[in-house]
């Protein structure tokens, strides 16, 4: 893995692009590594589209502009696909993980992603199953976790639980619903050979 | 480099530091959490807006015993923590751009009545246009008013000059205002990782304020904020210039405390390279880390380049900055707000300020970068190395130039 690696997550406004960097980068933490998380700041609005970022390094990270060449891009929402350039900027041999019920082959024709790897997870399927609503973010986290191999599956589940007990005290089915999600989403991803 | 990180969190580890991954408004918020003043009379406004969320929240689950007052515009939070530093109380607010701007004539009378107040300052373009993006156009605005200004690149400068500005404030030779700014989105929207020390170490460097004279000590009334015509005016506001003259030696001495408690020193600048730099940048805050990097890949294609990031702007190091560049070629002063001035930024000002008189001396330009929150990335900053190179070979230079901007 180089040294540094940059991801943007894609989703619609609502759907938890933000709050994933967050748990992404609060787990690189907990591995001990450096991290940012940060979304990117306009007139958003529930629905729109919208982006977020991490950088994960070994060492301490300095750089402070935007993400413009990823290497990694992550796709909450179907719909996005032909109404934002989602590949826009992927380094050659990058990875995208989408969020569909296609295959990846069907993926890889609509994007025409040559030279990148791509993924594919039914991730809103698996979020109405496991926590009630399509709240995307959290099994593709699973998806990033595996596809990337950035960080241990373990580290992640151990993190967002405490995460997710800070905020969800008094309700137990919604930690136990987004664990089972990344579980899920872990073991689902289609696309890793 | 694997082993020093090692030694270093070690180190951390022993005195009770941990790692937290936090935005810069959650830094500063951490920070005064510890410093715990006795009054945050605040105001919210974007992208400030949390740090005075969260310390009320602070208050409201008593984890402080602050008087926090929630006062109905900027204006009156700068007056209410005048008058309550006056009456004898630590006390902190926070602002950004438009705020800062409501507070003006209130910001010249906290320096003129030697006020300590320390307010965090989450630096954001003025309107017109409206924005709410970064650029430093707000407190270089202020930069007049006797307030000592103090530039973070990232969360944890944020988070340890936050500390470090009450004890410059409160200094018997200092006894002014302190701003602490930190780049609004780019770092105070951004989560990174940050070293919170202990609660009681913070506690202890920080100390008790123990002010000399205040309006609730009775026993030793004084006026404050009299009437000075033509008679002692010029005396008073001549009297203001001495602790500012002689701050940046209690800011040196306080951040070589700090580093000695808690690891991390600080100075009125930091030098990245700069030991046989030929071609250097001056830069504040967050695009001071982006050079960094800029610095690193320019220096393996053999360019001797450096960086100066600036972190105390006000009072100007001259001495000391003039001192650093004075070995370059061709030196670049980055401004991330335009003075208007006809002569590009505030820091290109200063900068050619403190050389002029000397013998030996760099060609100086200016740009004026990033303005209502434009990004500034690696090459850009590479480029400005690249029209160094140029000026030094063809002795032909743009005094002032723009970048990222469509013309």
């Amino acid at each position: 893995m180089a040294k540094l690696t940059e991801i943007r997550w894609h989703g619609r406004g609502g759907q938890g692009a933000k709050t994933a960097a967050l748990l992404f980068g609060e787990a690189a933490l907990s591995e001990g590594k450096y991290i940012q998380a940060f979304p990117e700041y306009g007139p958003e609005r529930t629905g729109a589209p919208v982006q977020s970022f991490n950088r994960i390094s070994e060492e301490p990270i300095t750089i402070h502009c935007h993400v413009r060449n990823p290497n990694v891009v992550v796709v909450l929402d179907p719909t996005l696909i032909g109404a934002v350039d989602v590949t826009a900027g992927l380094t050659p041999g990058g990875v995208i993980i989408i969020n569909t019920q296609q295959s990846v082959a069907e993926m890889k024709k609509k994007l025409g992603a040559d030279g990148h790897r791509v993924y594919t997870l039914d991730a809103s399927t698996i979020a109405k199953e496991t926590i009630g609503r399509d709240i995307p973010n959290t099994p593709m986290l699973g998806a990033l976790v595996k596809v990337t191999g950035l960080l241990s599956y373990d580290t992640v589940m151990e993190d967002t639980r405490k995460k997710l007990e800070k905020k969800f005290r008094n309700r137990p089915e919604v930690i136990e619903g987004n664990l089972k999600a990344i579980e899920r989403a872990y073991n689902e991803v289609k696309g890793v050979e | 480099m694997a082993k020093v990180l090692d030694k270093a969190a070690e180190a951390a580890q022993e005195r009770g530091a941990v790692k937290t991954a936090l935005t810069g408004n959650e830094a500063v918020a951490q920070a005064m959490r510890q410093i715990n003043p006795d009054v945050v009379a605040a105001y919210p406004i974007t992208p400030q807006t949390e740090i005075v969320q969260i310390y009320s929240s602070f208050v409201a689950d008593g984890l402080v015993n602050t008087e926090f007052v929630a006062v109905e515009s900027e204006h009156s939070a700068m007056s209410a923590s005048i008058g309550a530093s006056a009456a004898g109380a630590r006390a902190m607010t926070a602002t950004s751009s438009q705020g800062l701007a409501l507070m003006w004539e209130m910001l010249y009378i906290a320096a003129g009545l030697r006020l300590p107040i320390v307010m965090p300052v989450t630096n954001r373009a003025l309107s017109a246009p409206i924005n709410i993006h970064c650029d430093h156009s707000d407190t270089m605005g202020a930069r007049d008013a006797g307030w000592i200004h103090i530039f973070s690149e990232n969360s944890q400068e944020a988070y340890d000059n936050t500390i470090q500005a009450i004890r410059i404030a409160e200094h018997p030779d200092v006894l002014l205002p302190v701003m602490v700014t930190t780049d609004g989105f780019i770092i105070s929207h951004a989560m990174e990782v940050v070293e919170v020390e202990d609660d009681e170490r913070v506690r202890k460097f920080v100390g008790a304020y123990k002010p000399d004279r205040y309006l609730l000590d009775v026993d030793h009334p004084i006026t404050m904020g009299g009437l000075d015509f033509t008679d002692y005016y010029f005396e008073h506001r001549r009297s203001l210039a001495e602790p500012i003259f002689g701050a940046n030696k209690r800011i040196v001495e306080i951040g070589e405390e700090f580093g000695r408690e808690f690891g991390r020193r600080y100075g009125l600048f930091e030098e990245y390279r700069m030991d046989d730099a030929e071609y250097a940048t001056i830069i504040l805050g967050s695009t001071a880390g982006t050079a960094k990097v800029a610095v690193d890949e320019l220096r393996e294609q053999g360019v001797k380049a450096g960086m100066i990031k600036v972190r105390v702007f006000r009072p100007f190091p001259h001495e000391e900055i003039a001192g650093a560049i004075a070995g370059c070629k061709v030196v670049a002063v980055m401004d991330r707000s335009d003075g208007l001035s006809g002569r590009g930024g505030p820091v290109f000002g200063e900068v050619r300020s403190s050389i002029c008189d000397r013998e030996k001396k760099p060609v100086t330009v200016g740009y004026v970068y990033g303005l209502g929150g434009r990004d500034i990335n690696v090459e850009m900053i590479e480029s400005v190395y690249r029209d160094m190179q140029e000026i030094a070979a063809t002795g032909k230079r743009a005094l002032v130039s723009y970048l990222g901007v469509r013309e």
